[in-house]
């Protein structure tokens, strides 16, 4: 009798527990919060919390919750540690966050190892995707604008030669590469390449924009990480004159990530960027996106190309729990995956069922001056773009 | 572009970057000559400087001049009081706990100015007169680096004049040749080390705020460039307002044409010279050959 009795309560308690796991989903989120990612990491992950926010009703009958993790730094070593605690401790369901590319080229083999969906909501190294079938990009690659730049310097801007200047971490080879392949395939030169320190710190930049100033190119396309490698970019392209000597400075949106652009002021008018999202988008999406942004944190805040990858990669959690009502399995979980469309504020996205990464448009812009703030106003878009290193199979984005 | 424009404008970029660092360490080499003291905590004075004038002018409506002699005075003052109570009782201590105290405190600064301002780097508008490009004849160059140069000139004619033909500098050459000589004279040396060391921070305070533009200024800047301004000091040689001069423009030089010529090596070369030069010469460059 005692025997049957311990037995019928561990069923219960059996029972409980798995429907409470249906219930709830845990969604370890491993981004720095501390450190020089801290404002990087804030973004993402209010995109995140907005779009759980906007869409509580569609988030039920199921529970999401965030067991958020600070990855500290770009070094890799303390992502990997923290994503490893999130599986092993947490025991979460799906992964999310990556600001930084070393982070989730370290992470790589763990996630393969814990076999979790795993969203990357910002890194844009190309072949990320490719160091584990569980990752799911909803952010960019730098293929995505380098190589539609390329394009466009030769054929819109009338660029014969140009400069690169990258900071000198994967991204920034992958940006470099990018650019050249597409600029140089329509028959323009890139006549120097220059890296400009690492991603740790903020470099002078003095030196190497001397050195791009001397060369006389068309055009000085420039990838450094967002924030204030972008501001000081901005700042130096001024103070040393390069407009007046009719070097256009070009690169991805990080170089006019909008949480920066209004500090820049003047210094930022002309800057013509390639890139899948800003504020100034012109589309109902965003205008909602923005508007329940400015009224959730601020009306001085505004959200940027990190914030929506936040914000769309949320959207694709929700989208894999609600098709598998609740039960997150990952091999079902990025079935789900596959091919899923969503409007995002950035326009019309999917997600690649071959490639597992985004496929997107992208946005030629140049920053204007417009009732006394600084307006990025599109003057190009390219629809649907797909990684364009995976499309052609280049170097590390090659199938192994 | 001819070879000389290319000369020149490389120098400029280079002395000027020179100046940021000069106006930094020169205090630093001073309270390490002097005092015997290392104080790992200059980058951190620095940093707090040019805090304290981005948001004079951001949020308290100073100019850029008077945001500078703010941050200078301010600095000044907190240092002194810091000195007083905690630099003071550690005097006579060795070097490794000299080591431990200021680093501590360093990580203390970062902590509080991460608290209170946040983690972002604090731009640092310059007055319009100042930006923009100067033209020079030869060459148009960015005039902020001009102007950096000119005050740099000024700042080390001042120091010089100061130290050669002034009673207190004569007391803190003096106390730096030969510190016991200087007390049994009657020369009172706690209050020439508050003043010195007060002074030291100010000219930290002052470089943060002029450097900002180029070097930036977020909560890692107490560490992130206190292995350039340790350089200049072991370069220069310590307590030596000349020295400390020279070798921060050769230094900015340097590293400015390293940079500018070949990208690819990084910083690499830069700290490789500086152990050369100091096998070659361990008291410095300009320093004087230790007895």
């Amino acid at each position: 009798m005692t025997k049957w009795m311990i037995t019928a309560a561990l069923a219960a308690l059996a029972l409980t527990t798995s429907w409470a796991q249906a219930q709830e989903v845990k969604v370890g989120v491993a981004l720095p919060y501390t450190g020089i990612g801290a404002e990087f990491a804030q973004l993402v992950d209010r995109g995140m919390e907005l779009y759980l926010k906007l869409n509580a009703d569609k988030v039920k009958p199921y529970k999401i919750s965030l067991i958020k993790r600070d990855v500290k730094d770009p070094g890799g070593a303390n992502a990997k540690i923290a994503v490893q605690e999130l599986l092993t401790q947490d025991n979460v369901d799906v992964l999310a966050g990556w600001i930084y590319s070393p982070n989730a080229i370290a992470s790589a083999p763990i996630v393969t190892a814990g076999k979790k969906l795993a969203v990357i909501m910002n890194a844009g190294t190309a072949h990320i995707t490719t160091m584990s079938p569980y990752y799911v990009r909803t952010s960019f690659s730098m293929w995505h604008a380098g190589y539609a730049m390329g394009e466009a310097s030769a054929k819109l801007l009338n660029a014969k030669t140009a400069v690169v200047g990258y900071t000198d971490f994967p991204p920034g080879k992958d940006s470099l590469a990018a650019f050249k392949r597409s600029f140089e395939a329509v028959g323009g030169k890139v006549v120097d390449e220059i890296p400009m320190g690492g991603a740790g710190a903020v470099p002078d930049f003095t030196p190497f924009f001397q050195r791009a100033k001397d060369k006389k190119p068309d055009v000085f396309f420039v990838f450094v990480p967002a924030g204030d490698h972008a501001a000081a970019v901005v700042k130096t392209y001024a103070a040393l004159g390069m407009r007046e000597a009719g070097i256009k400075l070009i690169g991805p949106g990080d170089i006019t990530q909008d949480t920066k652009l209004q500090a820049m002021g003047a210094a930022a008018v002309g800057l013509i960027t390639m890139h899948h999202y800003h504020a100034d988008l012109d589309n109902p999406e965003n205008k909602r996106f923005v508007e329940a942004w400015k009224k959730e944190y601020g009306a001085a805040t505004t959200p940027d190309f990190m914030a929506v990858g936040g914000y769309d990669g949320m959207a694709a959690i929700v989208h894999v729990v609600q098709t598998l009502k609740g039960k997150v399995d990952s091999e079902k979980a990025l079935e789900a995956l596959k091919g899923w469309k969503f409007a995002s504020p950035r326009g019309p996205i999917m997600i690649d069922p071959v490639t597992r990464d985004i496929v997107m448009n992208e946005y030629l812009s140049e920053a204007v001056m417009k009732d006394g703030r600084v307006f990025q106003k599109v003057i190009g878009k390219i629809d649907g773009v797909k990684d364009a290193c995976k499309e052609q199979k280049i170097g590390p984005c090659a199938p192994k | 572009m001819t070879f000389g424009v290319d000369v020149a404008s490389m120098l400029l970029g280079g002395v000027a970057a020179g100046m940021v660092l000069f106006i930094v360490s020169v205090g630093l080499s001073v309270t390490m000559g002097l005092m015997g003291f290392v104080n790992l905590a200059h980058g951190g004075f620095a940093m707090l400087g040019g805090y304290a004038i981005a948001l004079a002018m951001r949020h308290w409506g100073f100019g850029f001049v008077s945001a500078l002699v703010f941050g200078f005075v301010l600095t000044a003052a907190v240092s002194a009081v810091l000195e007083r109570f905690l630099y003071a009782r550690l005097y006579g201590a060795d070097e490794l706990d000299q080591v431990l105290f200021t680093i501590g405190l360093v990580f203390m600064m970062i902590a509080s100015v991460t608290l209170l301002v946040g983690p972002e780097n604090q731009p640092l508008t310059l007055p319009p007169f100042l930006r923009g490009q100067l033209d020079l004849g030869i060459l148009q160059y960015r005039a902020y680096s001009v102007v950096l140069i000119a005050v740099g000139i000024v700042i080390v004619a001042a120091l010089w004049l100061g130290f050669e033909r002034t009673r207190l500098g004569a007391q803190i050459r003096a106390a730096v040749d030969n510190r016991r000589m200087a007390e049994s004279l009657g020369i009172n040396i706690a209050r020439l080390f508050t003043i010195t060391f007060a002074f030291g921070s100010g000219m930290a305070a002052l470089g943060g705020g002029l450097g900002a533009e180029f070097l930036g200024l977020d909560p890692q800047y107490a560490l992130k460039y206190l292995v350039y301004f340790l350089i200049v000091v072991a370069v220069g040689g310590l307590g030596r307002v000349t020295g400390v001069f020279y070798a921060a423009l050769l230094i900015g030089v340097l590293d400015f044409a390293l940079k500018k010529y070949v990208p690819q090596g990084g910083t690499a070369f830069i700290y490789a010279l500086t152990i050369l030069l100091l096998l070659w010469r361990p008291q410095g460059l300009f320093g004087a050959r230790a007895t």
